[in-house]
């Protein structure tokens, strides 16, 4: 009864992110290694498949913007450390791909059950394709979670750190579809007096509770 | 990182991590800006080589022990 408490656990947007320490193909790591740094932590259902063999070049793909954002990335699933050497290896041998980012190989499932990784629904064994982006306070602050059948839009993840980024930057929100560049929102005014004073600042207002500007 | 072998000789970034400190005392952020490793690669490495002696951390910071002191002195 308590595990299948543990499996159906799952952390919260503005949840600290649940601390571990785990072995990973870059030796032992601790999450609190990461502080400073933004961190993607994703989980994928196994090694040797052929969706997570897509999204691991696309995730290596994208390592360099992420780097440029301050973003690190770390996976995840139910496979040995030396699953996920000759997966990586073999990757890069037919694909041309290296694989620079680390790999946690959680064989205890230990981290699995503390970010709730596991959907009994989908499977019983393997990781669905979980994102979780923290920010450098180790706070989790955005989540997705993907099917065994669909690889995920990475350029929805860089995306999503953008957006984040610019909120903490800027102190704004992002409207539906932002891209950098794009207008944003401004946070809706607490008080009628704020409200009328926000007509007259200058913005492109479709009315006193959207507001957008240019950064 | 793996700095430290299985056969319990550090490994090549290991060894760079350990030249860093050749010049005394260090935090995880400067031995991160002078290697140009990534920082959460250098806290991890630094705990290893401390939990194989070869380093010990002095508040927020390391520096070679005696025994990387002499493992240092002895490379090429």
């Amino acid at each position: 009864m308590e595990e299948l408490k543990q499996e159906i656990r799952l952390p919260r947007i503005g949840d600290p992110a649940p601390d571990f320490e785990a072995v990973t193909t870059h030796g032992t790591i601790k999450l609190e290694d990461y502080k400073g740094s933004w961190l993607v932590l994703f989980s994928h259902p196994a090694d040797f498949t052929p969706v997570c063999t897509t999204e691991f070049m696309a995730f290596a793909e994208i390592y360099g913007e992420l780097q440029k954002r301050g973003v690190e990335l770390l996976g995840l699933s139910v496979d040995s450390v030396s699953s996920h050497i000759a997966w990586a290896r073999n990757i890069e041998e037919k694909a041309g791909v290296k694989i620079p980012f680390p790999i946690i190989a959680d064989l205890s499932k230990e981290v699995t059950l503390s970010y709730g990784m596991v959907h009994p629904g989908e499977s019983k064994t393997e990781t669905v394709r979980c994102v979780f982006i923290i920010d450098p306070n180790q706070i989790i602050r955005a989540i997705l979670y993907y099917p065994l059948t669909t690889g995920r839009n990475m350029a929805e993840i860089l995306r999503l750190i953008d957006a984040l980024q610019t909120t903490d930057q800027h102190g704004v929100a992002t409207p539906a579809n932002w891209k950098p560049g794009d207008m944003v929102v401004m946070p809706p005014p607490k008080t009628q007096e704020m409200a009328e004073e926000r007509l007259k600042q200058g913005y492109e207002c479709k009315d006193w509770y959207l507001c957008m500007k240019k950064l | 990182m793996a700095c430290i072998s299985s056969d319990g000789k550090p490994t090549e970034s290991g060894i760079k991590l350990l030249r860093s400190l050749e010049s005394g005392l260090r935090s995880p952020e400067e031995v991160a800006k002078y290697t140009g490793l990534p920082l959460f690669r250098v806290r991890s490495g630094l705990r290893e080589l401390a939990g194989a002696e070869l380093v010990t951390q002095k508040g927020e910071g390391y520096e070679l022990s005696d025994k990387g002191d002499k493992l240092i002195g002895s490379l090429p």
